[in-house]
């Protein structure tokens, strides 16, 4: 199994935590349309560290199920976490003025989306691909 | 590790193509170096081509819908083209609608529809 993970605390750490996302997905064998699903949803991720929290990670692992090999993505800070979880998965809700495609965006790019947040404490967001 | 992106000029037409993955940074000084440029040429239309770019998150995809409104604030039509499949499709699942976006196939469609559109 591999881990590889970009701490997020410059704009420029978006860039590395992308371009190590489409790395990965490379070598697990992902075509060129999911390859730029997982791009996108690791830049919106790293964003929403970059903006909302000051510092953060994303870790990129290759995942087997079965026989199903897929790439997880967690993208974990240590921020002020998400009072409400409900309507941060709705389209369309921002707290930074429209800037970022928000967390909707990621789930629909991703197959497995799960979101653990604590305030005051932290947020860690698991997203899987799957190869199909 | 700042780069500019060039921008050429054809005639009354500015043409950009970008080669390389946007950062922040380079995506934001291409805006201000672009509305410069129709400044001090009077362009009146702008290809961007966009070819090479294998996706586009939320950021540049703001930082393109705005530099497509500046320009028009401007007087300038801008067409996009070479938008790959890959990134017609992430871009509509993520969400983002980039509308009343002039857009082409390729450059040359680009150009074509660029000055039928200048002319109308």
């Amino acid at each position: 199994m591999n881990i590889d993970s970009v701490d997020i605390v410059t704009e420029w750490d978006i860039v590395a935590a992308r371009q190590l996302g489409r790395n990965e997905a490379k070598k697990v064998g992902f075509g060129t349309v999911d390859q730029a699903r997982i791009t996108t949803a690791i830049s919106e991720l790293a964003r929403n560290i970059y903006l909302y929290t000051g510092k953060g990670n994303i870790a990129i692992k290759e995942v087997t199920e079965g026989n199903l090999k897929g790439l997880l993505v967690i993208a974990s800070d240590e921020g002020p976490g998400i009072a409400d979880v409900r309507r941060a998965l709705e389209d369309g809700f921002t707290t930074s003025g429209g800037l970022g495609a928000g967390l909707p965006g990621v789930k629909r790019l991703m197959d497995d989306f799960k979101i653990e947040t604590v305030v005051g404490e932290g947020t860690k967001i698991s997203a899987t691909k799957w190869l199909r | 590790m700042k780069m500019r992106i060039p921008i050429l000029k054809l005639k009354d037409c500015l043409i950009v193509s970008i080669q390389w993955e946007l950062d922040d940074q380079t995506a934001i000084s291409f805006q201000e170096d672009l509305l410069e440029k129709l400044h001090t040429t009077s362009a009146r239309g702008v290809v961007i081509d966009l070819t090479p770019i294998d996706f586009i998150d939320s950021f540049i995809a703001k930082v393109l819908g705005d530099v497509i409104n500046m320009s028009g604030l401007m007087g300038a039509k801008v067409v996009i083209t070479g938008i790959q499949p890959a990134v017609a499709i992430t871009l509509i699942e993520l969400g983002i609608r980039l509308e009343n976006v002039s857009t082409a196939l390729d450059l040359e469609n680009g150009l074509e529809k660029l000055e039928r559109e200048l002319e109308g």
